[in-house]
């Protein structure tokens, strides 16, 4: 009978503090544990139910699959057995529809794919389409683009912490990190114009330049962040319930993060240092000094840990990035792929011809395929372009870390509970957008 | 608490100023240097690699479609190449429509810190298979269904083909193949009546009906209907 004798020890940060001024360990002790005790009256057991499995069904309509995921899972009590995943709910085409554009009109589809990373998508996309252009951008573009990036690293992660609480059961943290999240909104907002599907990037360069005095904005903003994050990491980090929900969940060793394929926080939390700023780098990332945060246990917690450490450090590269934003140009000087000023198009010929031409022709790059991988706060998200010497790609492929993570699901959650599913599918921080596309 | 786990650390077997990486700047559409792994590739699998190029700086070897396994296999094993990590498996069909379907795997050696890229070339008219690079890597399970789904590249050794973002009885073909209409090979009203025709109730697979012996406890004319084929979930 005392097959189930185990002892599960938590710090709850509600109790007091023993001597060590660290929280209380209390002993909490299991039910079938309490029999062995003779602390629980003799109960009668359900009948053991040998080999009859349950099928149950979570999802596509479910706030805790983070969008239109299904999971049809195969439970022996409350363990999970099997799971199957289905996905293809948010299908909408993107790279078949890719082809039939000119590539500055992909750049909108890129913000509606993984939707918390608008900015991000703008920026890889624009990356990709330049490798394929032979295009170098200018200084101040590099620098916006990084800042681009990593406010959007900031409001995904942000994204991630609040709705893993809300999944989680907890919902103050969802607020704080919303509250901030609507102040990176904001900033984009007033550079852009769009909040959610920000468009910001165009071939050779960016839509707009940041206004006058948005970088005060933004050096408001960095001041404030890192309070917000201190405030999560308080709430959580030592809270006994947090820690119990998350400890020892969705092991995935390095090795095995490695072979399937996972990237971002979920490889980092594995202890696979992968990061395409660090090892492949772009837009300069290997002149800013910051830290790549990197798990040793592979777990839930791990997962948070580094995603609580990442927006640490894109504070830091933000704050670096403004130090150093360069005066001069925004977009390249190149007639044939930027688009002239409309007042000059509307009063001098050449400048009305070029927009012409590339409003209806759209710029062509030469006959070519290139692969631009950027970390995106889910993990390398990557580009593949191939041109046909067209104006419109003849093949534009997304290379979706999300979807790649979620494949490792079944591994991750066979011999968990149920209610773990939650908690492990929530720290793969999943958006269906990009998974489907 | 579990054991904690070795950290694995990119560009390890790298040393000096290869081991700092920095971002590409000033990349010639063609040529410069290739991948040194492609190099090797050539000497070890002469009669395989049919072409290798270097396109923006990126390597891309095209090798022969029976060959392509064992290929796979001795870049992830090799001590001197370490290719671990699987980013992408997809396939390009050109406007043109005499040229071959190729299969794209985008691979890297975190080690070494090299990207690389293989094609193979399949093509119309024959049959569109290749090998499956499950076994090397679990990573390419659902980028792999995912290509069959889109182009209908059958990928043999792969222990569960089946469509992945379309339902399984999704009859209109694959929908990125170039002789694919934007608008989906059936008219609107076409679709519309199919899925009107759908029955809601069964939403599950053969597969997952067999758990919980579900099957046993579905309607009897629902049993009927999947009994003679009919499927309408996933």
């Amino acid at each position: 009978m005392a097959t189930g004798n185990r002892t599960i020890e938590v710090e709850l940060s509600t109790t007091g503090l023993d001597a060590q001024g660290r929280p209380q360990r209390i002993p909490l002790v299991t039910g079938g544990n309490a029999r062995d005790l003779d602390l629980l009256p003799a109960v009668t057991l359900e009948p053991e139910l040998e080999g009859d499995h349950m099928l149950i069904n979570i999802g596509p309509q479910h706030p805790a699959t983070h969008g239109v995921l299904r999971l049809v899972l195969e439970l022996d009590g409350e363990t999970v057995v099997r799971c199957i995943p289905h996905i293809g709910y948010l299908h909408c085409g993107f790279e078949k529809i890719g082809e039939y554009r000119q590539y500055n009109q992909i750049i909108p589809w890129t913000d509606r794919e993984d939707y918390l990373n608008s900015v991000g998508n703008n920026v890889a996309f624009a990356l990709g389409a330049e490798r394929l252009f032979g295009i170098e951008i200018t200084e101040r573009c590099e620098v916006l683009r990084v800042i681009a990036a990593e406010l959007s690293r900031i409001i995904s992660h942000l994204v991630w912490v609040g709705t893993t609480c809300v999944d989680m059961g907890a919902f103050t943290p969802f607020l704080w990190s919303f509250q901030e999240r609507e102040r990176v909104y904001d900033l984009l907002e007033a550079w852009v114009g769009a909040r959610l599907t920000t468009s910001a990037t165009r071939v050779g360069g960016m839509a707009a330049d940041v206004p006058t005095g948005w970088v005060d904005g933004l050096r408001q903003f960095i001041r404030n962040f890192p309070h917000t994050i201190d405030e999560v990491d308080r709430m959580l980090t030592r809270n006994g319930v947090w820690v119990g929900r998350t400890v020892g969940l969705g092991v995935m060793a390095p090795d095995e993060a490695i072979n399937w394929g996972l990237s971002g926080p979920m490889a980092r939390a594995s202890g696979v240092a992968y990061d395409v700023r660090k090892d492949f780098p772009y837009l300069g990332y290997e002149n800013y000094d910051f830290d790549v945060p990197v798990g040793t246990n592979g777990d839930v917690y791990d997962r948070y840990l580094v995603r609580m450490e990442e927006m640490r450090q894109s504070t830091r590269i933000l704050q670096q990035a403004v130090d150093r934003l360069p005066n001069g140009p925004v977009n390249i000087d190149d007639a044939r792929i930027i688009l002239p000023p409309k007042s000059k198009a509307t009063s001098e010929m050449e400048s009305m011809i070029h927009h012409f031409k590339q409003v209806m022709e759209g710029p062509r790059p030469p006959v070519g395929e290139a692969y631009v991988a950027v970390e995106s706060p889910k993990g390398e998200k990557g580009y593949y372009m191939v041109s046909d010497g067209t104006s419109k790609p003849a093949r534009w492929r997304i290379r979706p870390p999300s979807f790649v993570n979620l494949s490792a699901i079944p591994k991750m959650v066979e011999g968990h509970l149920l209610s773990d599913v939650i908690a492990i599918n929530a720290s793969i921080d999943i958006v269906m957008g990009e998974i489907d596309r | 608490m579990t054991e904690k786990f070795q950290i694995v650390n990119t560009g390890s077997a790298l040393d000096g100023a290869a081991a700092v990486p920095s971002t590409p700047r000033g990349i010639k559409h063609r040529g410069g240097a290739p991948n040194p792994s492609a190099i090797a590739l050539a000497e070890r699998f002469s009669g395989a690699v049919l072409n290798s190029e270097v396109v923006w700086g990126e390597t891309t070897v095209l090798v022969d479609s029976a060959h392509v396994l064992a290929i796979m296999q001795w870049l992830h094993d090799d001590p001197s190449e370490r290719y671990e990590y699987l980013s992408d498996v997809t396939a390009v069909e050109h406007r043109d429509y005499e040229s071959p379907i190729e299969v794209v795997w985008h691979i890297r050696s975190l080690a070494f810190r090299r990207f690389l890229r293989i094609k193979v070339a399949l093509e119309k008219g024959a049959p569109l298979e290749v090998p499956s690079v499950w076994s090397i890597w679990k990573g390419a399970d659902w980028l792999e269904r995912e290509c069959y789904d889109m182009f209908g590249i059958r990928f043999v050794g792969h222990p569960d083909l089946r469509r992945i973002l379309m339902w399984e009885q999704y009859k209109e073909g694959f929908p990125l193949r170039k002789d694919f209409p934007l608008r989906g090979r059936f008219s609107r009203s076409e679709q519309l009546s199919q899925a009107l025709a759908q029955n809601p109730e069964a939403k599950y697979s053969m597969e997952e009906l067999t758990i919980a012996d579900a099957f046993e406890d579905l309607p009897a004319d629902m049993r009927k209907r999947l009994d003679a084929g009919e499927r309408t979930g996933e």
